[in-house]
């Protein structure tokens, strides 16, 4: 029995590569269809106007990775938009303005990770009360719209960086792309990224294993909470206003393209990149129909629906593949 | 039997003196004492709820104990999770694998202590060193490999493989064989015997007599939580080992009345099995079911006796032979059609299987009532009080109230609501497997009471139980299975439990390995 050699079965990295393979068929389409689509611009643009949603994604695909939900992100994403806005209007620094909202994040974050983790509440329910919550708080804070003046915040959101061959980015597309690469540092080459994959894969082995899944499980609500709150300070910099309504069935979007991405939403199974193509997915749909210009932007959601669930039905063919080995 | 053990020998490396563990309306284990010492390959043996696994997860600290204290090489621990008796040299593997199918073979084995550098995970020095530690099992299978990719079996190494690699002292193994064939229990054992050679304390919890025999040193057997003996294996024969885990009551029962088997058996059985088998769970057998008969099924656990069950049932469908009712074929397709014709099953998993703990005794009583009716004609309300009133008295269910939550009865006042469920159904023939298991002495011998008097009545019962005086005293006739066959039917009559023991302890050569 020792000399039973089980080929490796790229099974695990077949539903990132059938995204990527999306992506650049939605992209080829697009190219073919519309001239001035394929150029490197427009790419940069899939990431100057997602590069919020890459971050949020980031942050949903670590709680994903655990088995776990989370519902609050687009909540927080309006909230940071908000304490962003009104703090500089009251004159504080803008690196105070960030670290409070990155701070707020964190704490939200860690306050539903507790509530899951030591009272046992459902991660759909301590999300739901955390994502009203944040809205919640939003109003409490303005119902107006708040501009943001501050020259720093304004400064970051207007100035672009020239890459080679006439395509510019804007620094927003810098910190997702550092969060990425963070991200994935830490889920492949830290015990604690290894842990989240053993929790999504199964708790009760992961606290068998002696494995400290309690911090864990906060720990990803808390990952979850400052990426939201990146997301929100990336997405005040996009929009330049702080409003309440911001940002409303954001997380929506952030969980469709984590599990675009390949990520199963039972946990274990899944990798970074695979979300940040998701994203990439997602934007380049959205692309293509304003480039049609005549179709109304709800075919946006219309596809993303479609796409979701032809993924999810390929997880499950892959599941069950492995199950029948 | 064997004296127990007394001979001088080294300190033990594990000691537990006085273990009580209770759960609500349960006590799992009475004052155990266990010893461990290094170097020794232990067994621990005991029928279902005898307490092995509670014994094992208070030794780990998963189950706080309520007394006891536990010395580990000499000095007093005690320890409130896996983690920290991990960290003290204690590894358990499960009879799940508790593995996580989605990581390497190499993470499951390194998880937790994988080797880094600069304070990253390094993939390649893992990757060798769970190659080394397969290595020294004489296992070639690639570390990088997923482990869901592997059989069981392959994942069953693993998880020793990752128990072997924190150095462990103490290596627990709770019923690791269950799923494996011969060759892979085989290849299991050389395994134990190269880590006890190098002095790790091995404790293997199996229901299988071959392996004990083949690979224990010495044998400690439960029963009811108590700990019957501790044996030297060598100087231990079969049929001691069986007498210690299933034969004589430790505490007096309250006498049933004997009732004897002269009552005149109606000359067609209401129930007839001709030939009726089901591959891997129980060889083709003939069985007579006569109404106003209690027929006990004896055996050790996986000897096939909650199968048999199951078929005449038709919760498991029968590959070969068929069943007669009232002398007429009947094919069973579910469980349902089985209720229909008026018989009824009680599962020997009455959490998981049988009651809706969270609901009340009335409502769990009329369920299956309810259900035989459809849901379209409610069981009328004064009819289910009448009922559920009827049954509380006649069973002595404690508290008497019908609307207590079941979860909050103790053991065996569940298994009477149980009992009363189907009883309520007016069944012919009632299936009762372990219906007495992990309940107090007290409520044993009331439900054995009942039981006797069903039959009285003409109902006829088939009663399964790992408890053999139990099954000898209210049994008309008895069944004896071994290895997932019937061997025997003996009259009760004249059937001690001195015969009974015989037979199944005899004869059993190789280890039949079930379950696949």
């Amino acid at each position: 029995m020792t000399a039973l050699a089980v080929p490796r079965v790229p099974s695990r990295f077949l539903p990132v590569i059938a995204t990527f393979v999306v992506f650049v068929l939605t992209f080829g389409a697009g190219s073919v269809r519309y001239e001035g689509f394929a150029s490197g611009q427009i790419v940069a643009n899939l990431f100057i106007d997602n590069a919020f949603l890459v971050v949020l994604a980031v942050g949903m695909t670590f709680v994903i990775l655990t088995g776990g939900i989370d519902l609050s992100v687009g909540a927080v994403v309006a909230l940071a938009t908000m304490i962003a806005a009104a703090t500089l209007r009251a004159g504080w620094p803008a690196w105070l303005t960030i670290l409070a909202v990155l701070g707020t994040g964190s704490v939200l974050g860690l306050g539903m990770g507790l509530m899951i983790h030591k009272l046992r509440v459902q991660p759909f329910i301590a999300t739901l009360a955390g994502m009203f919550l944040a809205r919640g708080l939003c109003f409490v804070i303005s119902e107006e719209s708040l501009s943001i003046k501050d020259p720093v915040f304004r400064a970051v959101a207007t100035e672009t960086i020239e890459l080679p061959g006439e395509v510019t980015i804007t620094y927003s597309v810098l910190i997702a792309l550092a969060v990425v690469g963070i991200a994935a540092y830490v889920l492949h080459l830290t015990r604690f990224g290894r842990s989240v994959y053993a929790v999504g894969g199964s708790e009760s082995s992961a606290t068998l294993m002696g494995l400290a899944t309690g911090r864990v499980k906060v720990g990803v609500y808390v990952i979850s909470g400052f990426c939201s709150a990146l997301g929100g300070l990336l997405f005040s910099f996009y929009m330049l206003s702080g409003y309440s309504l911001h940002a409303v069935g954001l997380e929506l979007d952030a969980i469709a393209a984590v599990v675009v991405g390949g990520t199963l939403l039972s946990g274990g199974v899944g990798y970074v990149v695979g979300s940040v193509v998701g994203v990439l997915v997602l934007g380049t749909v959205q692309t293509i129909i304003s480039f049609e210009g005549t179709l109304s932007s709800w075919w946006t959601k219309i596809v993303i629906g479609v796409l979701l669930l032809a993924f999810i039905a390929l997880q499950r063919l892959i599941v069950h593949r492995q199950r029948d080995l | 039997m064997t004296e127990p053990l007394t001979a001088a020998q080294p300190q033990p490396l594990v000691d537990l003196r006085g273990m009580s563990v209770e759960f609500p309306g349960v006590k799992a284990l009475r004052e155990v004492d266990f010893r461990l010492f290094p170097g020794e390959v232990h067994a621990l043996m005991g029928e279902n709820g005898a307490g092995k696994s509670t014994l094992i997860k208070a030794l780990t600290g998963v189950h706080a104990p309520s007394a006891g204290r536990i010395t580990l090489d000499g000095a007093p621990v005690s320890f409130t999770g896996p983690a920290q008796a991990q960290a003290a040299g204690i590894s358990t593997v499960y009879q799940e694998v508790n593995l996580c199918p989605n990581l390497s073979v190499a993470e499951n084995i390194l998880l937790g202590r994988e080797p880094r550098r600069l304070g990253a995970i390094n993939g390649r020095a893992m990757r060798a060193r769970a190659a080394r530690l397969l290595g020294r099992m004489g296992l070639t299978i690639d570390p990088a490999s997923a482990l869901g990719n592997h059989p069981i079996a392959i994942r069953q190494l693993v998880a020793i493989a990752r128990a072997v690699a924190v150095d462990a002292r103490v290596l627990i193994l709770d019923e690791p064989t269950s799923s494996l064939d011969t060759d892979e229990v085989d290849e299991l054992f050389r395994i134990i015997r190269v880590l006890r050679d190098d002095g790790v304390a091995v404790l293997f919890v199996t229901h299988f007599l071959e392996q004990v025999f083949a690979i224990s040193d010495r044998v400690t057997v439960l029963r009811n939580g108590s700990r019957v003996g501790e044996y030297d294996t060598a100087r231990l024969t079969r049929i001691e080992l069986v007498s210690a885990m299933i034969g004589r009551e430790l505490g007096a029962l309250a006498e049933v009345e004997r009732r004897t088997g002269d009552r005149h058996a109606a000359p067609t059985p209401l129930l007839r099995a001709q030939g009726l088998g089901r591959t891997g769970a129980i060889a083709p057998f003939d069985l007579d079911l006569h109404a106003g008969e209690v027929v006990g099924l004896a055996g050790l656990l996986g000897s096939g006796r909650t199968e048999l069950a199951r078929l005449l049932f038709g919760a498991d469908r029968a590959d070969t032979g068929r069943l007669l009712l009232d002398g007429r074929p009947l094919r069973l397709r579910s469980p349902r059609a089985a209720i229909a014709r008026g018989i009824a099953f009680s599962s020997e998993d009455r959490k998981a299987e049988g009651l809706v703990t969270d609901l009340t005794v009335r409502d769990n009583m009329i369920l299956a009532l309810q259900a035989a009716r459809g849901w379209a004609r409610q069981v009328p309300r004064r009819t289910a009080d009448e009922l559920v009133a009827t049954y509380v008295e006649r069973l002595d269910i404690r508290p008497a109230d019908p609307d207590a939550v079941v979860a909050t009865l103790s053991g065996g006042n569940q298994q009477k609501v149980l009992l009363a469920r189907w009883l309520i159904t007016r069944p012919r023939l009632l299936i009762l497997d372990e219906p007495t298991r992990g309940i107090d002495v007290g409520a044993k011998a009331q439900l054995q009471r009942v039981i006797a008097d069903l039959a009285a009545e003409g109902m006829a019962v088939l009663f399964v139980s790992a408890e053999l005086e139990e099954v000898v005293r209210i049994s008309d006739r008895i069944v004896v299975l071994r290895d997932r066959h019937k061997v025997a039917e003996l009259s009760g009559a004249g059937a001690g439990v001195d015969e009974v023991l015989e037979l199944i302890a005899s004869g059993r050569t190789t280890a039949e390995v079930g379950g696949r």
